[in-house]
């Protein structure tokens, strides 16, 4: 039975999209005394991208941005489960990702980063594929040339997690609407005046556009042209097993991510170059014929498992792979928190704080030039993030 | 009987007391359960409690069967071995 409480007439600020990162913006606004908040979902809390994702937190990033906001974003997670006052549990468990590189060419990049990562206080290390083996015993060091490992990366629960967000928000007044689809944003004289949505309107000045794969359909109803496309990424996952597996595995080059969840499922995925952009989530045989190819080179023993379900899920692609955490110049009141490129989940506790922030007025705890919508207008690509599966 | 001792879910030992109390934090539709407390996400896949968590939705919110949307399946609906689809998919190569 779908929960269809009647909605409100009119909020300070409404939120578009019942994910981590909305839910997130509206707890970060409310714990800083912001009220009449409201979040707009269309279907349930985590029925997007959140929901769907490989539920890994990672810190080894090729561009600094990406490295603060996942770092700042561990030191979150690390006490989630307290300040947020939960009563579930977010199943972090920091074991580590595990990064394969394939050649001399990425074991180059990667030492690079791992620089890069150290100097932001990111305990990266380079390994050699022995060493890898070490923590990871059922790798296959035939197809590894070496990898790099962070202790502090590692799993969390995405229904939890948001949970624990979305719990944290409501005690503190927000109002969460589920099942209600935003179908237009009624301006007036170029000013945002309200919410439509298919069950009422919602008079506002202030709208957050944290919407997800539908991002830039949000930012179309205020004539804001976001340069993000949508495209489907297949997953599966397996029956729960004894523990085997501590880290995440990782390879860009070889096109995988997998790893053993506290529960004892293994979740794996992998991109698909050829994929079409758009909003289609179905699952596909080739996904899992290569991601069946590529787990068993990869991690032998796995191929043992047997598979359960599979999904599919949106990334939210920007330009540069980095987000976009920003305000509008010609859109008075119009914020986003899109772009996530496949990281929106253990991206979102700096996802929150800097939004707010930023709609508060309040100097923002890092530089957010390089979140900005402004950074590709007309220019050229300063820092591209390559270490996206 | 004790709805803590009817067990609804076997793969992920949820009981009928665990569905009620998830009714009371306002979590109503089979979407939301299985989020919740992984209600139908295990190796059966909803097979054996699907039917159950459906008519319990149903009788909970005085609902007629019909209106309560069953979850959304998902293939497969009996576990696969990676190995062995990766030997099909190399048969047909």
């Amino acid at each position: 039975m779908k929960n269809k409480k009647e909605l409100v007439k009119q909020a300070d600020i409404v939120i578009i999209g019942g994910g981590i990162s909305g839910c997130s913006i509206a707890y970060n606004l409310a714990a800083e005394g912001q009220q009449n908040i409201v979040v707009i979902e269309k279907e349930y809390i985590t029925s997007g991208a959140t929901g769907r994702c490989g539920a890994g937190i990672r810190q080894q990033w090729g561009t600094k941005m990406n490295c603060m906001l996942a770092k700042k974003s561990v030191d979150f997670f690390e006490k989630a489960q307290e300040i947020l006052e939960y009563d579930g549990d977010v199943e972090f468990k920091q074991e580590g990702y595990l990064v394969i590189a394939s050649d001399e060419e990425e074991a180059k990049t990667f030492a690079k980063n791992v620089k890069l990562q150290n100097s932001l206080d990111i305990p990266s290390r380079v390994l050699t594929k022995e060493e890898a083996k070490e923590i990871v015993p059922h790798l296959n060091t035939d197809v590894v040339h070496s990898a790099t490992f962070c202790p502090t990366d590692g799993h969390l629960n995405p229904f939890t997690m948001t949970d624990a967000y979305y719990k944290a928000a409501k005690r503190l007044g927000v109002e969460f609407y589920t099942y209600t689809t935003v179908e237009s944003i009624v301006m007036e004289d170029d000013i945002i005046q309200a919410v439509q949505t298919d069950r009422g309107t919602i008079k506002t000045s202030i709208v957050v556009n944290a919407a997800g794969g539908w991002a830039k359909d949000i930012g179309r109803m205020v004539d804001v042209d976001i340069p993000v496309y949508s495209e489907n990424h297949e997953i599966l996952v397996t029956e729960p097993v004894e523990t085997m597996q501590g880290p995440m595995v990782i390879s860009f080059s070889q096109n995988i991510y997998c790893q053993q969840t506290p529960h004892g499922a293994f979740i794996m995925g992998r991109g698909d170059k050829d994929m079409p952009k758009g909003y289609d989530v179905s699952s596909s045989w080739k996904f899992l014929d290569e991601m069946s190819k590529t787990v068993t080179r990869l991690l032998p023993p796995i191929g043992e498992l047997r598979v359960i379900r599979q999904w599919g899920g949106l990334y939210n692609m920007s330009p540069d792979h980095q987000p976009i955490i920003s305000g509008t110049k010609h859109r008075k009141g119009f914020y986003i928190a899109c772009g996530f490129s496949g990281h929106g989940f253990m991206l979102a506790p700096m996802t929150g704080v800097l939004l707010s922030e930023l709609i508060l007025g309040k100097t923002p705890s890092m530089p957010m030039e390089a979140l900005s919508l402004d950074r590709f207008d007309g220019k050229e690509i300063i820092e591209m993030e390559t270490s996206v599966v | 009987m004790d709805a803590k001792q009817i067990i609804i879910c076997r793969c992920s030992d949820v009981t009928l007391q665990d569905l009620y109390d998830l009714f009371e934090e306002g979590y109503t539709t089979f979407e939301e359960l299985k989020r919740i407390k992984r209600v139908g996400m295990g190796p059966c896949q909803a097979n054996t409690c699907g039917k159950m968590v459906q008519w319990e939705i149903a009788k909970y919110f005085n609902q007629p069967l019909e209106d309560v949307e069953f979850h959304n399946m998902r293939p497969f609906t009996m576990g696969v071995k990676l190995k062995s689809i990766k030997e099909s998919a190399e048969d047909e190569e």
